[in-house]
């Protein structure tokens, strides 16, 4: 509901700021290409058919409505293929045909399949947590379709209210799917620390937004860009407090320090499944958010963002690896504290070339190299999640010592957790993992970054220690294993594995597997033209 | 040979290992089942690695020998055209005797463990680690492409890990932590250093790089400067280089015996290569500013080697015998440094003939010293020596025998393998390359002279320490030591074994352990490495007449 509200605000926006424009001599209406809007919007519509049918369906027909879900995912994933041209555009000014509120190019179609299929993945992990913990389900899939519908509306949209209102429909629902676990504290008291930090980041990025219109009187990405490249002078200080306080609200979400403390209790109080949804997809709607705003609506005040978004990568990767070196293996949920962190340094990685886009004359290439790094890190970490949430079947507490002797009881998932982790560490086999680095690197490089570049190889070896050290974890014997009876201890133990979590783990891996066998796949997007 | 075929045979020695690899961990097929699972997968490795080294004695066999330096068997295909990184393997003269040293002590590795497999899990895993680190080495001999290269400099290091981890000895999961991180801090800087110069000449391709007119143009000196600092870090922490070796003592003490012959007699390769392969040709500016310090720091190897050596041969110093050789190989592995850094085609066939020297010498010393834990239980140099010396002459004649020889060998005997490739060096450093300072090259030169007399000296005192001795004392003190092992003896007792009845108060009191001499899978793991010590010691221009060429062609910055 919320989505379609949105959409339709962003084509009010759109409307408004047309009228401005034509001073409303030519024709109000916009002519909409629903073809184009067909991702996000498939994903709203199937939020709201859930949200129906959870009504009329009986209790013992609820898992109906995950399957409903997942075929909504689908379908808004092949309604991509229509558009893979990347030249459609749809709400644009009727005065000025080429400046438009939404445009399905290839980087949005990208960020799309990356957030469709990051939702499809939660979902199937989620099939069986409703089941088992009792979650409303209805509201489950509402919220999560609902997200998803945001997420996916947020790279393609040009103008700052729809990027606004986008990233509010990716946010909103993500709150309560933390807080879904009812009567749990953890769980509420992650969704409250999860609300007030990013509703105050988004105070302030609509502060930023607001300055920026100020300054340029414009909305749209396009003419907000030609109006920066000569501001008033006296708007000048307007201006760059604009597009430092706007950066804050997409560095929220992207988890990028100094923002990113909310990440490890929201991980760990939300359940599995969501955090693997706000580690991939939350991520997703920051850093396209960033590239879209930095790249197609700043691209003059790349001074003032470029080393922003620097100093801001070296900090996140090296605080999120840094915290994450420092997790004690027997801690409670330490493996899901262990992936909140490294995703924050990860985070990092993501930001490096957007950083090095403000230097580089080749922009577009620049945040291919991201995208090419996202697609990785999506695949593979929820390949990670995936596997934490199979072991967290039998252990709850979820330690990183709870995965000992994994690969005795299922070699099949050990070996996946264990590429998973490589590819994100960046260590052969997980050649994706390390070329995607060798791109970033590479971005680095080209800006003349080299400190960057520095800083990001110092913190790859951190991060490939604690990744190592899990990895190595996973193939030691199991405890009291030399006490006899090893098997005996292992059976009863080993119930059987639902087939939506095997299907995530098997997609991922083979996602992984197949880009490491043929990385041109996601990498040839840091070497065309994607903007 | 056939172009194709050659092709094929370099394309099929990177590849089977991994398939091989693969295969280990799935269960044996009917037929191949064996007496069971665990002897059924040794076999496998055995079987791979038999056919790997098959293929590559085929491909030297296949080689041109009259004109080594000119690539070979290439393969040349785009992998990643948005990284403009090529899937490109070809050999010459410089990488040929590197593959097939490879692939041979891969292969002896896996027959010794076929019949004398490391304590630790299953062996299923054991294989495929050691399959996926051969693959990896070879890789990294056969590919010419940067991006590649690094992929198969880190590819090494998984397995690697996991030999020390799981199946190592005494503290090997420290050891295998800094083996692991010391490499990995190196080979990230290396990256950056390879990235510097695939972007700015545009090529990851080493043989355009390697040529004068090419892209090669396009660097610096300043990029040369920087690259070579970046990527030198990474390959001298591999080769190692004093001061960056204080990982290889504690990897070779913790290592399994296979684990410890492939890490000294291959993986230090790597990094040496790495320097003749890339950083002399690529940025040789930049390689000519280092130099000096390069040699300065090998030269100072050497010393430092041999001194640490020396130390732990003392008496009372507690010494391990891994970690003497490992030491060892650290002043070794300086002459080789010492050979490159001189920048002369001398100098550098020098380096090439030694690493493959050391391989060989190495390989089998740390065999011997397996062995030797094996029949001991100990590499403590005290423990094993007593108060007079363990006397193998006269207790496993044999095996007193192929080690004296070991050690020998590696003290640079002429006649034998280790005298040419250091003596080469060290002529380098006599002469060095135009632009260098003659002068500091002759201290150079001076210390590495004097880093082999501590060498001779020290292996000396080893071999008086182990081999000699009067047996009687010794199969006293070993039987006053580890009583319960009485029982197992098959020795005759020596007259004063009586004596120390008292204090083995165990059945069979009157017989020391019989240590057992070679036996048949030692001598078919052992005698290749010992031939070919020979061979390459009174032949060195098969060797030196396959690289000498292709360092030429190096050096004059290819056609």
């Amino acid at each position: 509901m919320m989505t379609v509200l949105a959409a339709s605000a962003g084509s009010a926006a759109a409307g408004g700021t047309a009228t401005h424009a034509a001073g409303g001599v030519t024709s109000l209406v916009q002519s909409v290409d629903w073809l184009a809007i067909a991702p996000p919007t498939l994903a709203a519509v199937f939020a709201l058919i859930v949200l129906v049918a959870d009504l009329f369906l009986s209790e013992r027909r609820k898992p109906l409505l995950g399957w409903i879900s997942v075929l909504g995912l689908v379908l808004a994933g092949l309604s991509l293929l229509p558009l893979l041209k990347g030249d459609r555009t749809t709400f644009c000014l009727t005065a000025r045909p080429e400046v438009c509120s939404y445009e399905a190019d290839h980087f949005a179609l990208v960020v799309q399949l990356l957030v469709l299929g990051g939702a499809l993945l939660t979902a199937l992990l989620s099939v069986n947590p409703i089941k088992d913990e009792k979650l409303p389900g209805g509201e489950f899939w509402f919220l999560l379709l609902s997200s998803a519908a945001g997420a996916a509306l947020l790279p393609a949209s040009r103008d700052l209210a729809t990027l606004v209102i986008a990233l509010e429909v990716a946010s909103l629902p993500a709150f309560a799917l933390v807080g879904i676990r009812r009567g749990d504290r953890l769980s509420s008291e992650a969704a409250l620390k999860f609300f007030l930090s990013s509703v105050t980041a988004t105070a302030v990025m609509l502060l930023g937004v607001s300055f920026v219109y100020a300054a340029t009187g414009s909305m749209h990405l396009a003419q907000v860009a030609e109006a920066l490249t000569q501001p008033d002078p006296r708007l000048d200080v307007l201006a760059k407090a604009g597009v430092a306080l706007t950066l804050v609200g997409f560095a929220f979400k992207t988890a990028a320090a100094p923002f990113h403390f909310w990440v490890p209790d929201t991980y760990v109080g939300a359940p599995l499944p969501v955090a693997a949804y706000l580690s991939v997809v939350g991520k997703a709607v920051g850093f396209s958010g960033l590239i879209v705003v930095t790249v197609k609506a700043f691209p003059s005040y790349s001074d003032v963002w470029g080393p922003v978004l620097a100093v801001l990568a070296a900090l996140t990767m090296t605080v999120g690896n840094v915290a994450a070196l420092r997790q004690r293996p027997d801690r409670a949920h330490s493996a899901v504290r262990l992936l909140a962190w490294s995703s924050v340094g990860q985070a990092g990685y993501l930001l490096v070339p957007i950083a090095s886009a403000a230097y580089s004359d080749d922009a577009a290439h620049a945040i291919g190299s991201t995208v090419a790094y996202a697609l990785m890190y999506a695949a593979v970490n929820l390949g990670a999640f995936a596997v934490a949430a199979l072991v967290a079947r039998t252990h709850p507490g979820n330690r990183i010592a709870d995965y000992r002797g994994l690969y005795a009881a299922h070699p099949v998932y050990a070996l996946a957790l264990g590429f998973f982790l490589l590819c994100l560490a960046g260590l052969p086999p997980g050649i994706i993992g390390l070329f995607a680095k060798v791109t970033v690197f590479s971005a680095a490089v080209d800006a003349g970054l080299a400190w960057l570049a520095v800083v990001m190889a110092v913190n790859v070896v951190i991060a490939l220690y604690y990744y190592l050290q899990w990895t190595a974890v996973l193939f030691r014997a199991p405890e009291g294993a030399s006490e006899g009876a090893p098997e005996g201890e292992v059976r009863p133990a080993r119930p059987r594995i639902p087939a939506p979590l095997a299907t995530a783990v098997g997609l991922t891996a083979l996602v992984g597997i197949a880009l490491s066998g043929a990385p041109q796949l996601v990498l040839r997007f840091a070497s065309g033209a994607l903007l | 040979m056939n172009h194709t075929v050659m092709q094929i045979l370099l394309a099929g020695v990177v590849v089977l290992p991994l398939i091989g690899a693969l295969a280990a961990l799935l269960p044996a097929p009917p037929g191949l089942k064996g007496r069971n699972p665990d002897q059924a997968v040794l076999r496998h490795g055995v079987t791979v690695t038999g056919v790997v080294l098959a293929a590559s004695i085929a491909l030297a066999a296949g080689f041109d020998h009259g004109d080594p330096a000119r690539m070979q068997a290439q393969t040349d295909i785009s992998w990643i055209p948005a990284l403009g990184i090529r899937i490109h393997l070809g050999i010459d003269g410089i990488s040929l005797p590197l593959l097939v040293l490879t692939a041979l002590l891969t292969f002896l590795c896996a027959l010794y463990s076929y019949f004398k497999m490391p304590a630790g899990p299953s062996p299923k895993a054991f294989v495929a680690l050691i399959l996926v680190l051969e693959s990896g080495t070879l890789a990294t001999f056969a590919v010419l492409d940067l991006m590649l290269f690094f992929l198969a400099f880190e590819m090494v290091l998984i397995p690697m890990y996991f030999l020390i981890n799981r199946w190592g000895g005494e503290n090997r999961q420290y050891a295998a932590w800094k083996f692991i991180l010391y490499t990995l801090l190196g080979s990230v800087v290396m990256l950056l250093g390879l990235l510097l110069i695939g972007l700015k000449s545009g090529t990851f391709d080493m043989v355009a790089l390697a040529t004068d007119n090419g892209p090669k143009s396009q660097l610096s000196h300043t990029v040369q400067l920087v690259a070579v600092l970046a990527i030198g870090v990474g390959l001298a922490v591999k080769a190692p280089m004093w001061p960056l070796h204080s990982w290889l003592p504690d990897a070779h003490t913790a290592a399994p015996t296979v684990g410890s012959v492939l890490l000294a007699g291959v993986l230090l390769k790597m990094g040496t290569y790495g320097f003749v392969r890339i950083a002399l040709p690529i940025a040789p500016d930049g390689m000519h500013t280092f130099a000096p310090y390069l040699a300065a720091f090998a030269a100072v190897g050497i010393v430092y080697g041999s001194l640490a050596c020396l130390a732990l041969a003392r008496r009372g110093a507690k010494g391990d015998l891994k970690r003497l050789i490992a030491y060892s190989s650290v002043g070794h592995m300086g002459f080789v440094l010492l050979g490159i850094a001189s920048m002369t085609p001398t100098g550098i066939n020098g380096a090439l003939f030694a690493n493959i020297a050391h391989g060989l010498i190495t390989g089998l010393l740390f065999f011997l010293v397996g062995a030797l834990k094996d029949r001991y239980g100990t590499t403590d140099l005290d423990r094993l020596a007593g108060r007079t010396g363990a006397a193998l002459y006269g207790r496993a004649p044999r095996f007193g025998g192929l080690l004296a020889f070991g050690a020998i060998a590696s003290l640079g005997l002429p006649g034998l393998a280790g005298f040419w490739g250091e003596m080469l060096a060290m002529f380098g450093a006599f002469k060095p390359a135009d632009g260098l300072s003659r002068p500091a090259f002759l201290t150079f030169m001076v210390l590495a002279g004097l880093g082999t007399l501590l060498t001779a000296a020290y292996l000396l005192v080893v071999v008086r320490r182990v081999c000699m001795g009067s047996k009687e004392t010794a199969e006293q003190e070993a039987l006053a030591a580890t009583p319960e092992e009485g029982a197992t003896a098959g020795v005759t007792p020596g007259p004063a074994a009586s004596t120390t009845a008292a204090t083995a108060p165990t059945a069979v009191k009157e017989k020391a352990p019989a240590i057992p001499d070679i036996a048949p899978y030692e001598y078919v793991a052992w005698t290749p490495l010992a031939a070919l010590t020979v061979l390459a010691g009174l032949w060195p221009a098969a060797l030196l007449g396959l690289s000498d060429p292709a360092v030429q062609n190096l050096l004059g910055g290819g056609s």
